[in-house]
């Protein structure tokens, strides 16, 4: 699977280009207004975009504008499945009808429809809701649901936008787990403004500003050492990587972190990851004492301005401040400082 | 969902016109139910003339149902899901019977597939005459009724949206798959609703029916029309029947509310 997309839509300001390889998840990382929806609506066969060349596999979905012949492929024969921010599961059908609503559609017998449904059903982890109502479920219930139906088409491409936007918080872990297990091997386009999401759901991010790519690579790049400030202000993540002892992440080179674990908590030994904001880091230049935060000893590498925030560097970790504190701290490359972040601002995941 | 209960409330004054009103409905329909002859109630509208009166106008009022409904929906589904030019003068026209007197809806159907009328040639060719038959009955009375229909079903089906069609189709259901299995379904409440009130307006139906079906008893005579000429010679079995439309269209309203809180 090969997926290409190039699409101009003047109307929203939106001209983006990118490709999606086999097995890879995208992330479209923006704020609102990006044009991340647009860019899904359009590989959809929602939008007809002014100007675009979309294709799926080789097979021309969209071709416009161009000087070659137009093409246009309906949204129903894209074999691309789209997962809204809202699960939007059919009022008038049983969960396990909304799932086997696909195979139905394209013909397939009762019986293995049945079989495909309950088997999605099972590996989102909702078998037993199959004969309940959409309005009898709650709302990650239905999305787990939704997931589903969206993988009994078999879709060759599947777009999710926002699939965790609308959930309760409490619940997005444990469905961003079930949704890294069933998109491992999966083409996808993830539309996200949660640099989390992106970290532990993509391969590749993409972000997205006013309708054009300001910045796109491997995700864990992407996120940790961002280019733009524009990238940096909505994807700079800092990222630890260690294993779990007891009640905290190690690192390779012996620093440890608190934090608070998001899903199934790690055993003893497990590689687990740290993730933080930079925002959420204050900078000390001498360790603070009898402090229950996490500190990490470290050298400034850098110091550059992020919009109205100056971002320091130090190990590898970034740490947003205000201009006066970097005054006050006398903070230059080369001097020795202490990161300290709470164990409340951490998220920890096993990877 | 949970009734809200709202603290705002409604100015006390408005129960004044309010009850005003709800009077002036029921107060006629009350004051011709003091006049029904209870004695010979049962006669009168099992004389034969009644009841074929009767049978008439339901067979006629279920027939054009079903043509509203075979012809509506699809208008419903065009006007509330594409999108071409002269568009909103089309629903415009289409609406019109909704306002236009039924005797002048009558006339231009009597011009339209009556003897001398446009395609009244035509049809004599083809073997067969519309006007003054049980046919031109239903084709009077779809022409009134059809644009409660398409109204309760164009507001539902905009109310309803395209977010569930979208999914569908994104998961490979052709359109007219989409069509019955998802778009049909989630408005059937608004469907159900305008076909009730579709019926009742059938139901009703006189100017256009006497008009272009004339008055046959037992071909074009309906219950409307039966209660109009008895007037004259049987007030006794005029109140009657009246009184037996008042329940069947109490028992239609009925339905139509049910069907709009089925789903």
């Amino acid at each position: 699977m090969t997926f290409t997309f190039s699409a101009h839509v003047p109307d929203r300001d939106v001209d983006v280009t990118f490709t999606v390889a086999s097995g890879e998840t995208v992330a479209l990382l923006g704020p609102n207004g990006a044009g991340k929806s647009t860019v899904l609506a359009v590989a959809a066969g929602l939008i007809r975009p002014d100007k675009g060349e979309i294709t799926l596999d080789g097979r021309p979905l969209t071709t416009t504008g161009g000087s070659g012949r137009h093409a246009w492929v309906a949204p129903h024969d894209r074999e691309i499945a789209l997962l809204a921010q809202d699960p939007l599961l059919f009022p008038h059908l049983s969960v396990l009808d909304n799932v086997e609503f696909a195979p139905r559609a394209r013909g397939v017998a009762r019986s293995r429809a049945h079989a495909t449904a309950r088997h999605w059903l099972d590996q989102v982890g909702v078998a037993e809701l199959a004969d309940r109502r959409p309005s009898q479920i709650s709302g990650g219930q239905a999305q787990r649901v939704a997931v589903a139906r969206a993988l009994a088409a078999d879709p060759r491409l599947l777009l999710l936008d926002e699939p965790m936007a609308a959930l309760d918080v409490a619940v997005t872990p444990a469905l961003r787990q079930t949704l890294r297990s069933v998109l491992a091997e999966r083409s996808v386009v993830l539309v996200t403004h949660d640099a989390l999401d992106a970290l532990l759901l993509a391969d590749t991010v993409i972000v997205l500003d006013r309708g054009r790519i300001v910045e796109q690579g491997p995700a864990a790049e992407v996120l940790t050492r961002p280019r733009s400030a524009f990238a940096a202000r909505i994807a700079g993540l800092n990222i630890l990587r260690g294993t779990w002892h007891g009640d905290r992440v190690q690192t390779p080179d012996g620093a440890t972190i608190q934090g608070m674990v998001d899903g199934d908590s790690p055993r003893d030994g497990d590689t687990a990851v740290a993730v933080f904001s930079p925002s959420a880091v204050s900078v000390f230049r001498d360790p603070p004492g009898g402090s229950p935060r996490n500190v990490l000893a470290a050298r400034v590498t850098e110091i550059e301005p992020h919009g109205d925030r100056i971002r320091v560097r130090a190990a590898g970790l970034s740490a947003d401040v205000t201009a006066q504190a970097v005054a006050e701290l006398d903070l230059v490359p080369g001097a020795a400082v202490t990161f300290s972040v709470k164990a409340t601002e951490v998220a920890v995941y096993r990877s | 969902m949970a009734r809200v209960h709202r603290d705002v409330g409604v100015p006390s004054w408005i129960f004044v016109p309010a009850a005003a009103g709800a009077v002036f409905v029921l107060l006629p329909l009350a004051a011709m139910v003091t006049r029904v002859e209870w004695g010979s109630f049962f006669e009168l509208i099992t004389s034969e003339s009644s009841r074929e009166a009767l049978l008439l106008s339901l067979k006629t009022s279920t027939i054009s149902t079903l043509a509203c409904i075979v012809i509506g929906v699809p208008m419903a589904v065009v006007l509330a899901r594409t999108e071409f030019p002269g568009q909103g003068f089309l629903r415009s026209l289409v609406l019109l019977p909704l306002v236009l007197p039924p005797v002048v809806g009558g006339i231009a159907l009597l011009y339209t597939f009556g003897r001398r009328g446009l395609l009244g040639e035509t049809i004599d060719v083809l073997g067969f005459q519309i006007a003054f038959s049980t046919t031109a009955v239903v084709m009077a009375q779809t022409f009134v009724a059809l644009p409660f229909l398409v109204v309760s079903l164009e507001g539902a089906l905009r109310t309803a949206g395209r977010r569930y069609e979208v999914v569908a189709a994104s998961l490979g259901a052709r359109p007219t798959t989409v069509f019955r299995r998802v778009t049909i379904p989630l408005v059937l409440p608004g469907l159900v609703s305008g076909a009730v009130l579709s019926f009742a307006r059938a139901l009703g139906e006189f100017g256009a029916t006497i008009t272009f079906a004339g008055s046959l008893q037992g071909v074009t005579r309906t219950l409307p029309l039966e209660i109009y000429l008895r007037r004259e010679t049987d007030a006794d079995a005029a109140v009657a029947l009246s009184l037996v439309l008042v329940v069947v269209a109490v028992v239609v309203i009925g339905f139509a509310r049910q069907g709009r809180t089925a789903l």
